[in-house]
């Protein structure tokens, strides 16, 4: 089996953005920018799952401009085999990453795709279930656990009331939650062995792919700030500081 | 403009996400009908029909549709679809599963987590963790397919009579997706999402043990118990008590945080809170910046002093 893991490069999750001053977006001048986490975990879990031997290959595949190659190089150090560039310049909204991953699913026929439940920028986590949606698949979201067994995976699930087991045929979309796995660390032989790897490059024209109804994104402003309050000394000062509020 | 809103539910009861999700078409404006999808939801179809400003509650039966499945519930949603120009869902763990896959299946972009209104198709969200919100505009034509997000809606209030209008399913399920079990931890306590008060534990609890400190709090004041990342990570308490980014984002009158340091992940979940106050041993920690009581102290002698104040 094949596992087709997709990652997206953003800012860096330790970083603290700053919108432009003319809100017309975040400043990435000059910022770090690293594989959206959940997506590492999509990629750690894939690796895991061909290390017990339930499958061959792992296809890294990214899909932004030329700079996300930086990211599929890491992919690479971490152990995937090979890596796909959808190249297109400018920000991609979810429906039309997810029709390009189709048009890659269509070639690579890969067994089982692990995508991050969202990404650390746009938060939208859409992508994983539009994909599997337009493949007529599978989704199986905010999965916490993966066990493999011939055709079908059961994925225990990250829901608000607790941990959903569902049973899905493969193929199928799985899209990950914190909790699934640690990412291992990049080592630096591995760094140089990635070089050597394959790194295709695809464009969205030979995909037969091109944005539709796209979301308008206008104005960037920062987010209402919460002022610090009084800091009280004791127990007693804190329940009568709740009181005064009517809240006991 | 007319608004279908996809109501979640358990199967028993309706989830308190219909109601706020109600409260967001309000604002949009226009007729809001309500998609009870399920098996044997009478009572859940006239849970719904009693929110204000609802018109019609559609409640659509099917075995296939009893357990939360977007993959099959995804397909009788957009066969519901043609009559609206807006879809919504809460954005919860189950309106973030299934409304993406209809968006796509209807060749539309979603709009996730609406923060506010500003027209029929205009709208804010949060973005990088909410640390910036943008204004996003759906274009003509498209329909509009969006999750509200649930701290920044109030419950609408109940005193509607809407008609339930019966039907049965009209697709069958794919059978490529099985329903296995949900473990929940369940309990007797408030329900994190809705309860006005929230008592929430850090790692500095430092065993799952002493987390039974902010259990009895909580009880005592009738509240909600909560949890940060680190607490859950750390096998303390339950991922569903998770406060946060990726967890639950929570808007309650009072939140207590005890032994939480407040990292912005954290914030995140809380900062529409009434009022938030904080235990933490250390002074400096970031939780003090935005709690509007705090207290440096340690948390082991401070939980058992306010509860014999209460």
């Amino acid at each position: 089996m094949k596992i087709l893991v997709g990652i997206k490069r953003v800012v860096d999750y330790n970083v603290r953005i700053r919108i432009l001053p003319d809100g017309s977006g975040v400043d990435t001048d000059g910022v770090k920018m690293s594989i959206n986490p959940f997506d590492e975990i999509a990629l750690e879990e894939a690796l895991r799952i061909k290390e017990a031997g339930n499958a061959e290959e792992v296809v890294v595949v990214s899909i932004g401009s030329d700079a996300c190659q930086q990211q599929l190089r890491t992919g690479l150090a971490m152990g995937a085999d090979r890596a796909i560039q959808v190249q297109v310049d400018g920000p991609v909204q979810p429906l039309t990453a997810a029709r390009a991953l189709l048009k890659v699913v269509e070639k690579e026929q890969p067994g089982l795709v692990i995508l991050g439940k969202q990404a650390i920028d746009d938060d939208n986590n859409q992508t994983g279930q539009m994909l599997s949606a337009l493949w007529g698949r599978p989704q199986a979201t905010f999965a916490s656990k993966v066990e493999l067994a011939g055709e079908t995976a059961t994925v225990t699930r990250e829901v608000d009331s607790g941990l959903e087991v569902i049973e899905v045929d493969l193929p199928a979309v799985i899209t990950t939650d914190l909790r699934l796995n640690e990412p291992r660390f990049v080592k630096l032989p591995d760094i140089m062995k990635a070089k050597r790897k394959p790194l295709d490059t695809l464009t969205m024209d030979e995909l037969g792919v091109s944005a539709e109804n796209d979301i308008q994104v206008g104005h960037h402003a920062p987010p209402p700030q919460r002022q610090r309050g009084i800091m009280v000394e004791d127990a007693q000062q804190l329940v009568d500081a709740l009181k005064e509020r009517g809240l006991l | 403009m007319s608004i279908l809103v996809i109501a979640e539910h358990d199967g028993h009861t309706l989830n308190v996400s219909t109601a706020r999700t109600v409260s967001c078409a309000a604002a949009i404006g226009g007729t809001i009908d309500v998609a009870v999808l399920g098996s044997g939801i009478d009572a859940i179809a006239s849970e719904a029909a009693a929110i204000e400003g609802v018109s019609r509650v559609l409640a659509v039966s099917g075995d296939h549709l009893a357990n939360p499945l977007a993959a099959n519930l995804a397909p009788e949603i957009v066969a519901l679809a043609g009559e609206y120009s807006h879809l919504l869902g809460p954005s919860t763990t189950f309106g973030k599963d299934v409304m993406p896959r209809v968006a796509a299946l209807l060749g539309v972009n979603q709009v996730s987590d609406i923060m506010a209104v500003e027209g029929e198709r205009q709208f804010k969200r949060p973005i990088y963790a909410g640390n910036a919100i943008i204004d996003v505009t759906v274009p003509e034509g498209a329909t509009v397919v969006a999750t509200a997000r649930a701290a920044s809606w109030k419950q609408a209030p109940q005193g509607g009579s809407a008609a339930v209008e019966n039907r049965d399913a009209t697709t069958s399920a794919p059978g490529h997706t099985r329903y296995v079990e949900l473990k929940a931890a369940g309990g007797e306590r408030p329900d994190l999402q809705s309860a006005p008060k929230v008592v929430s534990g850090g790692r500095a609890l430092g065993s799952a043990d002493n987390f039974e400190l902010i259990y009895k709090l909580a009880d005592k004041m009738g509240a909600a118990v909560g949890a940060s990342r680190a607490a859950v990570d750390a096998g303390y308490v339950p991922n569903e008590m998770q406060v946060g980014q990726t967890g639950k984002i929570i808007a309650p009158e009072l939140y207590m945080a005890f032994g939480i340091s407040g990292a912005i992940q954290h914030i995140t979940g809380i900062k529409d809170a009434g009022t938030i106050v904080a235990v933490n041993k250390d002074p400096e920690a970031p939780i003090f910046e935005i709690a509007d009581i705090g207290l440096a102290g340690d948390l082991f002698t401070v939980i058992p002093e306010i509860e014999a104040l209460l």
